[in-house]
């Protein structure tokens, strides 16, 4: 039999929940490939010796090398190759834009379609979580030196385990209750399990990190405490804050950050209610303002609560959403109704003093703005009015102020963000260091761990050189 | 963290205080501020106002009014229980600036959290006067002490069971219609007695503090849903507060946010005794994960 060239053989597609049975669940939407399927995919991978995926990848995962391992069976070898340099691979392979990043660069992609990269990451580290073989790493030499780490969201947690296995003793601070910021608050269970954050913040565990959860990092303690005790510092409390459009009617009851609604039911589990304490009304026809992964988780969690009608009013075009493809076709499938190139200008008060009402005017797009995507414009006397019981805002968040209220001497941006140094992470106080969304305002998990990475090499440097002089 | 109740008591009707160990949240404890409780694993999170603390011992004292699942939960709870999660302290301390005379007002449950603000207004100088309102007699708690932080004392009941009978409102309105001179008056009680109070001390230009208790769920101005409009602003009770300018809030807003989960609180309210009573009959099952 011939040989078939790699380009020839079609990616795999995985298999999925059916939009009809998953809007009823909360269950993973896209289940993982057989071995079969990821085996057949990696026979696509060119094996470039220069290998533009690599990178295309903000952690500079050694994608040929894991995915080779595939190729040959060696599926638990291959965590442990994605592990060298990424520590969440089960979260990373689900929910990291891999489009935007190594399939975007994919020579395979210049030909055909891109090799299905996060696919096989999370393949191989499904395959060794349920082998039940997860392998710790290893630290190379224990040191005594103390860091800080306060936020365990992507950023915390990858400089964490960084440093830990760096040798240093180290300590994350979470101010809620569980530890995963937000991969446990924020995104849904049908899009990353619970359960994977658990098992991959276990490892850290097992490694060595400590982890407190239940403090304040600005209230409970402060950073001056935390440099009293600790060599180092690193800031990863994201950008927490909430945004809203500040239009009449925005504080009715029945308006809900994303923030506020995802919290409600993925790290209060307010589907279980009433075992679970913490409710979420199910709503007949909710607005969700945004057109990024948080609006589309939004209105996809909406849905899940059964909603009759869940309306994705976004001021720009499709192509303009800042949302992963993937999640857009999703959410279409899901019978999502995307009410695209309209906002809302105003909230309307029901006689039961709740939000009855959005008020949207449609929009048209004009020149490109400095985000380089056509700016938005109203058009005159086009407003109507929406029914809607509810509504939920998503469209961004900023820093949050409770630790910065606390460090006054320390150097924002223009945009109220930490000012770090690019190269290490410092910022303007000698030992304490920053990334994240805290630095870069909302971004992705990837890009946050990529911070949390260049903060581990960044503190181990700055604790190095302060030891030698 | 194990957080061991020390001390529970009950102090009126449907109203208990408990002492609990929560070192770090005691040792930065100040007055005005609130801690945010879960009491098991599938608990809610609640705020509730720090009513006192004890750096030496590591604890801190809440009182709690028996008003929905969680509290009905906590009031079930025996000294020597724990409980799982206390967070804080939130919220910004009570910013206690002028020596000169204050007006301290109570409502209901909102006596508890008074303390602590007019203890720390005795401290500094001040000299107090103290409004407490209640319900009925059977509603009251902690006169003495109260009264023993007060230059001047005065107590209402909505029904004439005990002091004076009516609002906590006539009282102030005595001491401004005789021409005390008041700097300052600080209230804490229900969404309604606070916006009389504060619509009473406009007309006086007296500037006015009050505590509010918005629906909150982290406390670290993540979720938004204590937000409150004062003057032209949306503020976050949970870091912007929970004390506010009384002639700034928008009260009816913040009452109908309050309102929002009623028929929810009921409703887990019903399941809490639904679940007691299966317990009773011994065929209980432990909910599955």
């Amino acid at each position: 039999m011939k040989k078939s060239k790699p380009t020839d053989i079609p990616r795999q597609q995985v298999p999925e929940q059916t939009p009809e049975k998953r809007i009823k669940n909360f269950s993973e939407v896209p289940h993982g490939y057989s071995e079969e399927q990821a085996q057949t995919e990696s026979l696509r991978c060119l094996q470039c010796k220069k290998a533009p995926c690599v990178k295309g990848c903000p952690v500079e995962i050694n994608i040929p090398q894991f995915i080779n391992a595939i190729k040959e069976g060696r599926f638990l070898e291959s965590a442990a190759i994605i592990k060298q340099t990424n520590n969440l691979p089960g979260v990373c392979g689900r929910v990291c834009p891999q489009e935007e990043q190594c399939e975007k660069v994919c020579v395979v992609g210049k030909m055909s379609q891109p090799v299905s990269i996060g696919k096989l990451e999370r393949f191989a580290a499904d395959m060794e979580q349920q082998s039940g073989k997860i392998k710790i790493p290893a630290i190379k030499e224990e040191k005594k030196e103390k860091v800080a780490i306060v936020g365990s969201g992507p950023a915390g947690l990858t400089a964490a385990a960084d440093l830990r296995k760096m040798g240093y003793q180290v300590t994350v601070y979470e101010a809620l209750h569980r530890p995963g910021g937000v991969l446990v608050y924020g995104i849904p269970e049908f899009r990353l399990p619970n359960k994977i954050v658990e098992a991959e913040i276990h490892v850290l565990e097992e490694l060595g990190v400590e982890i407190r959860t239940n403090v304040l990092i600005g209230q409970t303690k402060t950073i001056q405490d935390l440099m009293k005790s600790y060599q180092a510092v690193f800031i990863a409390v994201g950008a927490g804050l909430p945004r809203f459009m500040n239009i009449p009617g925005e504080n009715l009851p029945g308006i809900f950050s994303a923030n506020e609604y995802l919290t409600r039911s993925n790290l209060m589990k307010a589907y279980r209610f009433p075992d679970h304490t913490t409710p979420l009304p199910q709503f007949k026809k909710v607005a969700v303002i945004g057109g990024g992964n948080v609006a589309l988780d939004s209105a996809r969690t909406a849905q899940r609560y059964g909603a009759e009608k869940v309306y994705l009013v976004y001021r720009r075009s499709r192509e303009e959403m800042p949302a992963r493809k993937e999640e857009i076709v999703h959410a279409e499938e899901e019978g999502i109704e995307f009410a695209l190139l309209q906002n809302p200008v105003e909230y309307i008060e029901g006689t039961n003093g709740q939000v009855c009402a959005a008020r949207i005017q449609k929009m048209e797009l004009g020149e490109p703005d400095e985000s380089g995507r056509r700016r938005p414009k109203p058009i005159p006397g086009s407003e109507y009015e929406l029914p809607v019981d509810a509504v939920i805002v998503a469209i961004g968040t900023k820093p949050q102020k409770v630790i910065l209220q606390t460090l006054p001497d320390l150097k924002l941006n223009e945009k109220g963000n930490i000012d770090v140094d690019p190269n290490t992470g410092m910022t303007s106080l000698p030992g304490v260091f920053a990334g994240g969304d805290i630095v870069t305002g909302a971004a992705t998990v990837i890009e946050a761990m990529g911070a949390g990475k260049t903060a581990a090499r960044g503190i181990d440097h700055y604790i190095q050189e302060k030891k030698r002089s | 963290m194990s957080h061991t109740i020390i001390k529970k008591q009950g102090l009126a009707r449907n109203i208990f205080m408990m002492e609990i160990k929560a070192p770090l949240v005691a040792q930065k404890h100040q007055a005005g501020q609130f801690i945010i409780l879960r009491l098991h694993d599938k608990g809610e999170r609640i705020p509730l106002s720090i009513v006192d603390s004890d750096k030496e011992q590591g604890t801190i004292t809440l009182v709690i009014q028996v008003v929905g699942k969680t509290t009905k939960e906590m009031e079930r709870c025996n000294e020597g229980d724990s409980v799982l999660d206390i967070f804080g302290p939130l919220g910004k301390p009570t910013l206690i600036h002028e020596k000169g005379t204050v007006v301290a007002i109570g409502g209901g449950l909102g006596a508890a959290p008074l303390h602590p603000i007019l203890k720390a207004l005795k401290k500094a100088g001040n000299r107090t006067i103290t409004i407490l309102g209640a319900q009925s007699k059977e509603n009251i708690f902690w006169e003495v002490k109260m009264k023993a932080l007060s230059h001047d004392f005065h107590i209402t009941t909505d029904d004439g069971s005990y002091g004076e009978k009516g609002l906590v409102s006539a009282p102030l309105q005595r001491l401004l219609q005789e021409g005390t001179k008041i700097d300052r008056v600080y209230c804490i009680g229900p969404v309604f007695m606070m916006k009389a109070i504060s619509n009473l001390t406009k007309e006086y230009k007296i500037p006015t503090i009050v505590s509010l208790n918005p629906i909150m769920v982290d406390g670290t101005g993540m979720c938004g849903g204590c937000r409150v409009t004062v003057g032209n602003d949306t503020k976050f009770a949970c870091v912007d507060g929970p004390e506010f300018d009384g002639h700034q809030v928008d009260f009816d807003e913040l009452h109908k946010r309050l309102q929002f989960y009623t028929k929810h609180e009921e409703f887990a309210e019903s399941h809490l005794e639904k679940e007691r009573h299966q317990c009773k009959l011994g065929d209980f099952n432990n909910e599955k994960e």
